[in-house]
């Protein structure tokens, strides 16, 4: 998929809010670190807000710095190893008491929890997705 | 137009006659006339045959469009390709076969450019992954296409894989079911709606020599109108008949190779595109697998020493005299950012965004790089600029060409010269794209093909309810640029079938749909 501005920001908040809210299902009660399950959903359910709010300001930096390939494309290494910087600036935004489900969130939890997502998410778009529409890929992800 | 002025591909013909005086054949009324009633049809005894929607040509275009009209729910009965070859890939493996791609070879498109399944999923590479056997073979693909262009060169498919994959396909959706052989010859609009398309069936296989079909929808996907030879080498060959010396990379040319493996040569290659980065690949293959001990003198008309382009926001790779990119146009043209630019565009502005991303290129390839810089340093392989002045007989056998370069005349003399340059002909060309410009209204866009909407409807051929669509190379220069390959004849289709289940012809592909249907193709479950 190579994406728009628009496509971005569709893709990233279907995606973080249906791939990543069911993967929360899963994952959240085998998060390491201590708290009862329900703290825990908490807490995953709070990071997945974060990296999709603050997500679309990534977008729109993904998107100015794309305009410096010809192509116009983006590889899909950097979506996955943009996880990265990303990951670092939601725990910094999720310790940081916006939040308060995920103010205390442990460094293991929180690596567990967004990591496994990112990877999901990021398998999610670049395979499976193709399956349920067929139009999402030429439209630069754009789903409406 | 003189016989041999363009390579032409099988359907095209322009020149032959309309003599035979078999029962069913057109009428001098006919042809005259743009627009036909039933009863002249029938007066010159055609038989006809009704369907609501016919395809022309056959061939990956025409494949890719009924089979996601198949998935979109419209029956093989209310469908008819109509094509001069066996197999939708026949035409397509005759040109890469040539051009030095035979099965075992790569193509050029990627991972997801999977014209035997719309949905791109699963790709070549999951698919080229899970067949392999051992565990460093089935990662290859994946780790090649997972960290491509970055680390690795494009993934793109074996030629094998696309042909298997598609056979598969045209069983599955019972495409040999709804197609029809023969030649087509025109598409005429018919009074109070809809078409005629004409096809003339191969001898002996049909009463009459021609048979109509009436359909309500036409969709014409034909391919290359032609393939050009440069001026100058179509000029040697006709004034010193010599068609042996030099060839041109579509056509078959393997005597070429045959003979410089026989005796050492010298070979003179003309281009800058992926045809030429081809034979150069076949020629040091030859080199370094079988003894060959060719020279090459590689002719550019520009040579590009580095990354070139407006600003930097639209600078391309390039160098060694190559412009260097993945496909023939930027990624983004097949569903990003160049996409939406371009549907958005008009005349001269369409016509300078196209100047700017189009060119002739080819992708950086690992082998490549390294067997032209291996050539370079051992002195087999040197490059020229300019442009060519003529081309003669060299005394002591052999061909001579005079370039003009920046220092004056230069003269190389070869054993043979390899035009790759690959010139398409203009689409007038080709016999039933002439007509339907001059007879059916269509016209031309701001490059000079075939003008199409967004939805590839062929601009002015509208006939009551009836509607002409095109797909393919004769639709460059519309809202969509990368039309001549897989994943855009594809993206035409999409096009083409959401607009036609508007018109109520198929349904819309929706999720659910899609969601049912793939899984009948993964099944491989037939429709
Ligand atoms: C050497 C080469 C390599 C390429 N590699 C790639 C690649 O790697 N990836 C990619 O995506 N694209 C590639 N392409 C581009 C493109 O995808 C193919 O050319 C593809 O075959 C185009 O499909 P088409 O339906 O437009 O034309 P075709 O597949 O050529 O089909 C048109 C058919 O119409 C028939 N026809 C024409 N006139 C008539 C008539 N009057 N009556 C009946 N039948 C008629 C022709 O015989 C032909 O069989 C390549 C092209 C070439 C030349």
């Amino acid at each position: 998929m190579l994406p728009t501005l628009m496509g971005r920001i569709q893709t990233r908040i279907f995606v973080i809010a249906v791939i990543g809210g069911l993967w929360a299902l899963v994952i959240g009660p085998v998060l390491p670190g201590g708290g009862t399950t329900s703290d825990k959903y908490k807490a995953m359910y709070g990071v997945l807000l974060i990296v999709g709010v603050v997500g679309i300001a990534w977008e729109v930096i993904y998107h100015a710095l794309m305009q410096f390939r010809w192509e116009k494309d983006w590889p899909t290494l950097f979506g996955l190893v943009l996880g990265v910087p990303e990951g670092v600036v939601a725990y910094l935004v999720a310790r940081s008491g916006v939040l308060s489900s995920t103010e205390h969130i442990s460094v293991g939890a929180f690596v567990v929890g967004f990591g496994t997502t990112w990877l999901v998410t990021w398998l999610w778009v670049n395979g499976p997705m193709r399956i349920f529409t067929v139009h999402w890929r030429f439209r630069g992800g754009r789903l409406i | 137009m003189g016989g041999r002025e363009t390579i032409r591909m099988p359907g095209a013909v322009a020149s032959a006659p309309d003599t035979s005086s078999s029962a069913g054949d057109l009428t001098p009324e006919l042809i005259a006339a743009d627009q036909w009633t039933d009863a002249m049809v029938a007066a010159a005894g055609i038989p006809v045959v009704e369907v609501p929607f016919v395809s022309v040509g056959g061939g990956i275009g025409s494949f890719v469009t009924t089979d996601y009209l198949r998935i979109a729910g419209v029956p093989k009965e209310a469908m008819r390709v109509l094509g001069n070859n066996e197999t939708p890939w026949s035409t397509y493996e005759y040109l890469t076969r040539n051009s030095q791609i035979p099965r075992t070879e790569r193509l050029r498109s990627d991972s997801a450019s999977t014209p035997d399944c719309i949905w791109g999923f699963p790709s070549y590479a999951v698919r080229e992954a899970l067949a392999a056997k051992g565990l460093k073979a089935k990662l290859a693909p994946l780790w090649n296409v997972g960290t491509e262009p970055i680390f690795a060169d494009y993934y793109t498919p074996k030629a094998g894989q696309a042909f298997a994959t598609m056979e598969k396909e045209a069983d599955r959706i019972g495409y040999f079911d709804y197609f029809d052989k023969g030649l087509v010859r025109m598409v005429r609009k018919r009074q109070g709606g809809g078409y005629f398309t004409i096809l003339t069936p191969p001898d002996g296989t049909s009463a009459t020599k021609r048979v109509a079909y009436k359909s309500r929808w036409v969709h014409i996907a034909v391919g290359y109108p032609g393939l050009k030879f440069l001026d100058d080498l179509q000029t040697y060959r006709q004034q010193y008949n010599d068609y042996t010396h030099v060839v041109n990379a579509y056509e078959p040319h393997e005597g070429v190779y045959e003979e410089l493996l026989r005796k050492p040569g010298v070979v003179v290659l003309r281009g800058g595109g992926i045809v030429a980065s081809r034979i150069l690949q076949r020629l040091i293959d030859d080199r370094d697998h079988k003894g060959a001990q060719t020279q090459i003198h590689h002719v550019f008309r520009t040579y590009i020493t580095g990354a070139h382009g407006p600003s930097i926001f639209m600078r391309r790779k390039g160098g060694d005299g190559w412009a260097y990119q993945g496909f023939n146009y930027p990624k983004s043209v097949w569903g990003g950012q160049l996409k939406s630019r371009m549907r958005r565009l008009e005349g001269e502005e369409r016509a300078k965004l196209y100047k700017t991303i189009g060119g002739t290129n080819t992708p950086v390839r690992r082998l490549w790089q390294d067997q032209l810089a291996r050539g370079r340093k051992e002195g087999w392989y040197r490059t020229h600029t300019g442009e060519v002045d003529s081309v003669v007989p060299a005394e002591a056998g052999g061909t001579v060409t005079r370039i003009k370069t920046k220092d004056g005349l230069l003269e190389l003399q070869a054993s043979y010269i390899i035009d790759g340059t690959g010139l398409e002909a203009d689409i007038a060309e080709h016999r039933l794209l002439a007509d339907l410009l001059e007879h059916s209204g269509a016209g031309r866009n701001p490059i000079g093909r075939l003008d199409v909407e967004r939805t590839f409807e062929v601009r002015g051929t509208q006939n009551g309810d009836g509607r002409v669509y095109a797909s393919g190379t004769a639709t460059l220069g519309g809202y969509f640029p990368g039309v001549d390959t897989f994943l855009g004849l594809q993206i035409a289709a999409q096009e083409i079938g959401d607009d036609l289940a508007r018109q109520g012809f198929g349904k819309r592909i929706g999720p659910l749909r899609s969601t049912a249907q793939w899984l009948r193709w993964a099944r491989g479950k037939k429709i």
